[in-house]
């Protein structure tokens, strides 16, 4: 690996890492898994004149559930420990069916979470999972810390809304009104390709009744795509044949696909809406998760 | 002292010996190219065209000769003044080495730069300005032959059009005679996708010029290191006795390593000029996008039957995109390789090939990925096409392929494009398959499923692989005739060291060879050190690829240790003081014929070789022979395959996959099982997602790992493999047949005709690999053929 020349500091304090980060302006860049900065400095598609390491910084691995079932995920939790969690598996099934997904075993090891959210791929697993759950991100500067939620983080292709200065130091899902239902599906080609297309599908149900819904598509457009009248669909009533149709039909609609050699435009469409009815079609079969 | 010793003990012919190599591989102790470093050693980096088809107009390097550490840097005109900017293809054609005129495709050498670190080289890269001139782009056989097509090699006076040959083999009057008598005519258009070997290890080279001495050593990537010497003793024009070319532990190569590559010969004239040591290694980009690619042929197929299922005569018509330079490594005779291998296993009693080769803004190579020049197109399209036409008669796919099988008793067997073919019990290997598949079962299971709208689908691929070239008198690359070599030195204590002119990259010659020499002479295997790719010690060969070590380097290896057999019987004669003529020969040791407990050890003889040699015989015990095969050899396989296809999404599953291999004698059959497993996996890979496409402006998607798609453990199916049939070579020394590429060679066919098969109901008859699920979709969706290379295919 032959990046451009580029200085490295790797602080052991917040406060320092935003220090740092405020004298690099424009050209720093943060590292926390790396597996997204590294190999684009290694291709020099990015070259930063300085690499803030946070890995020194402490208190930050941490994925845990507040009494009343807020999930918090520190910036420097791995896509390995979700992959593992008990915390997961038991209250939060569109993560946990997304998280053996992300990338392959080796990336996962390294990767976090916040960073892909960062990272801002529209071909990124989390941004959609995080979407349809109506997730944040928190945000760290000079001035303290503020909430961003992730509808508005992303503000495009590989952007975000951080100030040079702010670290992510926290994603954060709410609590569930009711109980958890939901699942991720990924096209991908092989273990470790992006995906050809995501559905993220997050419900939270009281009895048979859908109370909030989330959809959110990875792959399919500039950015990652929240289907809401396919959630809308789905809202204050049970789910029925008509309604994951319906849902089906308005997140195809919603996606934003381009032809290219992962396929046609057509065919990424049909597989949102083919997901969209896997994922629905299976919650009514599968009990839904107690939250925490 | 009476016995011959235990052949399976001392590791010899059919033991399942433990890789020797393995144990540094494993250990990390591996010795490659990057590995060594050399005192005063410089660093090269290639400045490569975004473009693929553009005019230079100027090219500005004062920025990149500024920044402090660069040593030199390397223009097409620099090397055009040293008659350094085009070399010999051996393809009897050019190749620019660094760019003067224009590029002519994406990642194409325009500049060198020979710096302190590799991070200044790419930095100094970075500094230089080209200015190009964008030309009309060519991405397939269509547009370089459509009317007005802009020419890519207007550097060749001699070159008025994109076409390279057009080139035939076979009887036309005589297969025009039989189209014409046929009860039907069969007919399927394929497209065999570019892909590309992808050694993990990419290339690169350290050059090393000593002006005191005026030797040349090269450190490099290379499966074949006698004919690079050759190479670059006429490029270079240097004395070949002054050219030291090794070829140390290759970390894979699939016919990636056997050309001549740029980066080589830039590297060589750094160091000239610089009298440093200059070392170059590829990354992956680079060796991706401008490195020997493979296949990337199209076919226009036709078979003329009869109303039974008798096959009367086959008609091909092979369109070759051979990228920017016709490079193609392959014998010289043949333009389009052993594309005519095709049918051999088949009694076809006549046929005829058309092929026509053209250029593109594509990269160049057309390199024997993991087969024989081509054979992997050829058993391809014959499998498709067999398929196809079965499905035309509506008849069952094994019984058309058992009537039309070339029978046991008929060997040698010539083909229609005059082949011999050795040897072989098809349809035995055939039975063993279906019974191993449970093929009747299958169908039933099949028909079930598909009344509760699930899609089963059984695929049957066979192949016969020429493999082993040579013979001399037809295979020869650049004039050099296609045999091998070997040289073994027995020591006083009876160990020895075996050097071939081959050179392994994973195939376990270090092993191998040394079973091949413990079979022959009885001394133990861990006795005997195998050493190649040295050129200054190594008897001249033509290399490794097309599995044509064990055919050709590994006969030579038992011819010379029968030599040595042959001195040793001389020694054990005096030693036992009989004539010569009474001695027998038991495996380790020689005894008196009429009193048999009277003997000697092989290491006895070896012994008295250097200490009690009768009077008058020259000493030692060493000797080389020069293997030039009779004909090559024929090994086959049958490969099974069932899948489900998913008719909502297109994505299929591999059930079960069974692989009947018979490759002759086995001579260590667990590296023969890994071969077979390796193959399989690549013929998965290509039926499924490995391939390299362009976009209408000649920009390679497949640049790097995450677009150029390598199977992990996790996709890859389980394969079940089968050794029951063996039929051994009838001409190679201890009966062994190539085996290394049969896999990749034959299995894809297998793939795609099972996923055919699945979706049969839906009336297509051809969906172009790789088999992505959008093009399955698309297929079944729409009722209708996918073909061409996506995403191309919407420009089309």
């Amino acid at each position: 690996m032959y990046p451009s020349r580029f200085r490295y500091e790797a602080p052991h304090s917040a406060a320092e890492a935003i220090r740092l980060l405020a004298a690099g302006g424009d050209n720093a860049k943060v590292l926390a898994g790396g597996q997204s900065l590294v190999p684009l400095m290694k291709l020099r598609f990015a070259a930063p004149e300085l690499v803030v390491d946070i890995n020194n910084l402490p208190g930050l691995s941490y994925h845990r559930a507040d009494p009343d079932g807020t999930l918090r995920i520190g910036a420097l939790c791995r896509h390995a420990d979700l992959e593992r969690s008990e915390l997961l598996a038991r209250t939060q099934p569109t993560m946990a069916a997304a998280a053996p997904l992300i990338a392959d075993p080796i990336v996962r090891n390294r990767g976090t979470l916040v960073g892909s959210l960062c990272h801002a791929d529209p071909q990124g697993d989390w941004a959609s999972v995080v979407l349809s759950l109506g997730g944040s991100v928190v945000a760290q500067g000079p001035a303290g810390r503020r909430s961003i939620p992730m509808t508005d983080f992303v503000t495009g292709p590989f952007q975000n809304l951080l100030a040079p200065d702010e670290i992510a130091v926290e994603a954060v899902i709410p609590a569930a009104q009711g109980e958890r239902r939901g699942g991720y599906l990924k096209l991908e080609r092989r273990v470790g390709d992006f995906a050809t297309v995501g559905v993220a599908v997050s419900l939270e149900t009281s009895g048979e009744v859908v109370r909030r819904a989330g959809i959110a598509l990875t792959g399919v457009g500039g950015s990652t795509i929240a289907a809401t009248e396919a959630a809308a669909a789905l809202t204050g009533h049970s789910l029925t044949t008509e309604s994951i149709s319906a849902a089906a039909e308005a997140a195809a609609e919603a996606a934003r696909p381009r032809t290219d050699h992962r396929g046609s435009a057509e065919y990424k469409r049909h597989m949102v809406a083919t997901f969209v009815e896997r994922i629905l079609t299976r919650c009514t079969a599968e009990p839904a998760e107690r939250a925490a | 002292m009476s016995q011959a010793v235990d052949e399976i003990k001392i590791g010899g012919l059919g033991a399942s010996r433990k890789r020797v190599e393995d144990s540094r591989f494993i250990r990390g102790k591996g010795n490659y190219t990057d590995d060594i470093v050399l005192p005063g050693m410089l660093h090269m980096e290639i400045l490569r065209s975004p473009l693929a088809h553009a005019r230079i107009k100027s090219i500005d390097a004062s920025k990149a000769w500024d920044i402090p550490g660069v040593h030199l840097v390397l223009t097409g005109e620099m090397m055009a003044s040293r008659n350094l900017a085009w070399m010999p293809t051996l393809s009897y054609d050019t190749q620019a080495v660094l760019a003067t005129d224009k590029v002519r495709f994406q990642g194409q050498e325009v500049a060198c730069v020979i710096a302190d670190d590799p991070y200044i080289a790419k930095d100094a890269c970075e500094a230089i300005v080209v200015d190009y001139e964008p030309l009309p782009v060519i991405v397939n056989p269509a547009q370089a032959v459509a009317d007005g097509a802009p020419v890519i090699r207007d550097d060749k006076e001699t070159q008025p059009d994109n076409v390279i040959y057009d080139w035939e083999v076979g009887d036309r009057d005589g297969t025009d005679r039989a189209f014409a008598s046929a009860d039907l005519v069969s007919k399927l258009e394929l497209h065999y996708p570019r892909s590309h070997p992808s050694p993990i290890e990419c290339c690169g080279s350290i050059a090393d010029f000593n002006r005191a001495t005026s030797k040349l050593t090269v450190y490099m990537t290379t499966q074949a290191p006698h004919i690079i010497r050759a190479a670059v003793a006429m490029v270079a024009e240097l004395p070949e006795h002054m050219i030291r070319i090794i070829s140390p532990d290759i970390g894979g190569g699939f016919g990636n390593k056997v050309p001549v590559y740029p980066g080589y010969v830039c590297s060589i004239l750094a160091s000239i000029l610089l009298e440093r040591p200059v070392k170059w290694i590829e990354d992956k980009s680079g060796n991706l996008i401008s490195t020997g690619f493979a296949r990337d042929v199209y076919l226009k197929g036709e078979m003329a039957l009869r109303r039974d299922g008798k096959i009367l005569a086959v008609r091909m018509h092979t369109d070759a995109d051979h990228g920017a330079f016709f490079s193609d490594a392959q014998p010289s005779k043949f333009k389009i390789g052993l594309m005519h291998s095709a049918f051999a296993a088949y009694d076809v009693p006549v046929a005829h090939l058309t092929a026509r080769g053209t250029y593109s803004n594509k990269a160049p190579g057309g390199v024997a990925y993991r087969c024989s020049f081509r054979v992997t197109e050829a058993m391809f399209f014959q499998e498709r096409m067999v398929q196809a036409a079965a499905a035309d008669l509506g008849m069952d796919q094994a019984e058309f392929r058992r009537m039309n099988f070339v029978p046991d008793d008929a060997f040698p067997h010539r083909t229609p494009f005059g082949f011999l073919t050795d040897s072989g019990q098809y349809a035995k290997c055939l039975e063993v398959g279906l019974k191993a598949i449970d093929y009747e079962n299958f169908r039933a299971q099949q028909a079930e499923a598909r009344s509760r709208g699930r899609l089963l689908g059984l695929g049957i691929s066979t192949m016969t692989e020429p493999l082993g070239a040579g013979n001399s008198r037809e295979y020869d690359i650049l004039g050099i005739k296609m045999f091998d070599s070997a040289e073994l030195k027995v020591h006083m204590t009876g160990k020895a060291i075996v050097r071939t002119g081959a050179r392994g990259q994973g195939q376990g010659h270090e092993t191998t060879w040394a079973q091949i020499v413990a079979h022959e002479l009885g001394i133990p295997a861990d006795d005997i050190v195998v050493e190649e790719g040295d050129t200054d010690t190594a008897p001249f060969g033509m290399g490794t690829y097309a599995s044509r070590s064990t055919p050709v380097a590994g006969a030579a290896v038992a011819m010379v240790a029968r030599k040595i057999r042959a001195k040793a019987r001389q020694l054990a004669a005096h030693l036992l003081e009989v004539s010569e003529e009474d001695i027998e020969w038991a495996l380790g040791r020689f005894y008196v014929r009429s009193a048999p407990d009277r003997g000697v050890t092989i290491q006895e003889c070896a012994v008295a070789a250097y200490a009690n040699m009768p009077d008058g015989m020259e000493p030692g015990l060493d000797a080389t022979a020069y293997y030039d095969p009779p004909n090559l050899t024929w090994p086959f396989a049958v490969y099974i395959v069932t899948v489900e296809v998913d008719p909502d999404t297109g994505v299929w599953d591999v059930l079960n996959m069974v692989a009947v291999d018979d490759c002759g004698v086995r001579i260590n059959p667990m590296i023969v099982e890994g071969q077979i497993m390796g193959g399989l996996t690549e013929a998965y890979a290509m039926s499924n997602m490995q391939f390299i496409t362009f976009d209408a402006d000649g920009n390679c998607v497949g640049s790097n790992y995450m677009d150029y798609l390598l199977p992990t453990a996790w996709e890859t199916p389980g394969f079940e493999l089968h050794s029951e049939v063996v039929t051994p070579c009838p001409h190679h020394p201890i009966g062994a047949k190539g085996i290394g590429e049969c896999a990749a060679v034959g299995g894809p066919a297998a793939f795609v005709n099972a996923v055919m098969d699945a979706i049969s109901g839906t009336g297509v008859r051809n969906v172009d690999m790789p088999l992505l699920p959008d093009r399955v979709w698309e297929a079944i969706t729409y009722r209708r053929d996918v073909s061409g290379a996506p995403p191309v295919r919407s420009d089309d």
